[in-house]
């Protein structure tokens, strides 16, 4: 089985767009991706968008993005799943090239969060990934139910508040030098544990900030490929659900999603944990950065602060995390955010990421989740020789 | 709008659950869940039946809100819990008539029936459960 290849990448800058509209920022990061692969023909556009319905009163986004590209008539759909919606597609792009029916897919996350009115704040949008009926009616926010994770993790494996700083100072000393980045300033210890109390125990700074961006790949197969010099191939993939709801779960200081999916990816990769030369982790709080560290296999359960605080996930470490800042740094428009991580690998193992390029990485994984852990997607990329 | 104000319909159909804690009970493999679902995520069985769960439990884990979505401004801070019931059912809801800094995991709390949510000046207002300290 030929596996599916990431020909093209392309993304905007996360930031606060005030200029720039949900469609602008997809056409700006599709034309980068077609452009990077060559402008191949497209048989496909799967657009990755959690919010657009709420925010930005624009649904159908599958044709939305094809017109603003030039390619209206390609067959083009939006898919979703909370957080998750990025690599939800690029899971479904892999699919729709291995069924052999499209040779070339373009996939765009994107997400325009600052277009809010008085009518629908994004603490209210971004807690439509939990359950409404028995969390959000009750005054669930998605920090909140993040929040009784955290507390559980840490009374679970003894942790301490310092112990949460770690991966966030981390990933704000990863971003300064990132042109692409939302937050690109370094915080300190105090400054962490000084920020405010957003649902206790997490802070401010436990939390990926709220952004506007957009990130595109084209997915071929390696042999249609136009630019073969510097094509990555998706090696694996996996996918799995747990409950809607936190509460419905037995153990709230693991996420068993995260589990299977790793599992079902490295199987298909046919690799083992050992064989991550990079990882991207789903920051979005800190607490659920650990966890995807301990599905992931890399760390034993509990000890993920020890591994970030000794340095490993460093750059230049043994396995360096989030090398250009994370969702905490680098940013997280929500449902673009599984495609930029993908796009981030795929420059690292085509030696292309700039100043955030580690030492010649050979295989990368990507995780990234939907609601605190209900819909979670792997991909494990491989360099191309 | 659409978090802020309640459509009533949709709270009426589930007030069996928010006034009465009705679950669900598996006649095949014993399993109670909250809500109640088609297919007993223990077993696989279609057999469940509703159930009323018991009112008292215990805190297993709990956050304190500083940052409230709309609609919820005038209970901040508030304090939300995942409770685990007598026979280890787990529900999700607010804890009332205690103050954060009294809160402790293991507690043991009761239901009892509170003013949840209110969309503005004439919108809905929802009743359901919240749970107290036990005396
Ligand atoms: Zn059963």
């Amino acid at each position: 089985m030929q596996k599916p290849t990431i020909a093209g990448v392309g993304f905007t800058k996360i930031t606060a767009h005030w200029k720039q509209s949900l469609k602008d920022l997809a056409s700006e990061a599709a034309v980068k991706a077609l452009n990077d692969a060559g402008n191949p023909e497209i048989n496909a556009i799967i657009v990755g968008n959690m919010l657009s319905g709420i925010i930005n009163g624009q649904e159908n986004l599958g044709s939305l993005v094809a017109e603003s590209i030039g390619l209206s008539g390609v067959s083009s759909v939006k898919i979703e799943a909370a957080c998750a919606s990025g690599s939800a597609a690029v899971m479904w792009a892999c699919l729709s090239v291995l069924s052999d029916l499209f040779d070339s897919v373009l996939v765009v996350g994107v997400e325009k969060m600052t277009d809010v009115t008085d009518n629908e704040d994004v603490t209210s949008a971004l807690a439509t990934a939990a359950d409404y009926d028995y969390e959000v009616f009750f005054g669930a926010t998605f920090p909140s139910l993040n929040a009784m994770i955290m507390r559980s993790y840490a009374k679970t494996y003894n942790l301490s508040p310092e112990d949460f700083g770690y991966l966030p100072i981390l990933m704000h000393k990863n971003a300064v030098d990132v042109s692409h980045a939302q937050l690109r300033f370094p915080i300190d210890m105090d400054g962490y544990l000084n920020s405010p109390m957003v649902s206790d125990p997490l802070k401010l700074f436990d939390c990926a900030p709220i952004g506007d961006g957009a990130a595109a790949l084209v997915i071929t197969k390696k042999d249609g490929a136009k630019n073969s010099d510097h094509l990555v191939e998706i090696a694996g993939f996996g996918s799995a659900t747990d409950t809607l709801a936190t509460y419905r779960r037995e153990d709230l200081s693991r996420l068993r999603a995260a589990e299977l999916a790793t599992t079902r990816a490295l199987s298909m990769a046919g690799l083992e944990s050992k064989d991550f030369d990079i990882v991207q982790i789903h920051d979005a709080f800190s607490v659920i950065g650990y966890l995807n560290l301990e599905a992931l296999g890399i760390v034993e359960r509990g000890k993920a602060h020890e591994f970030v605080a000794s340095g490993d996930a460093e750059r230049s470490g043994a396995l360096p995390v989030n090398p250009e800042g994370g969702l905490k740094a680098r940013g997280h428009p929500v449902g673009a955010t599984g495609v930029y991580q993908i796009a981030e690998l795929a420059l690292q193992l085509s030696d292309r990421a700039g100043p955030s390029q580690i030492e010649n990485p050979n295989v990368g994984v990507a995780m990234n989740v939907g609601g605190t852990g209900s819909n979670v997607f792997v991909h494990i990329l491989r360099r191309v020789e | 709008m659409w978090a802020y104000r309640l459509n009533i319909p949709s709270h009426w159909r589930l007030l069996s659950e928010r006034y009465r804690l009705a679950g669900g009970y598996c006649e095949n493999c014993g399993h109670k869940m909250f809500p109640k679902q088609k297919i007993c995520p223990k077993c696989g069985s279609e057999k469940i039946k509703p159930v009323e769960l018991p009112r008292r439990g215990k805190v297993i884990t709990y956050t304190i809100v500083q940052t409230p979505p709309r609609g919820f401004e005038y209970y901040t801070p508030y304090i939300l819990a995942i409770i685990e019931l007598e026979d280890g059912t787990r529900v999700f809801g607010q804890l009332t008539d205690i103050e954060p800094s009294e809160i402790q995991e293991g507690m043991e709390v009761e239901m009892t029936i509170r003013k949840v949510r209110v969309s503005g000046e004439s919108g809905a207002i929802a009743y359901a459960y919240k749970f107290r300290p036990l005396e």
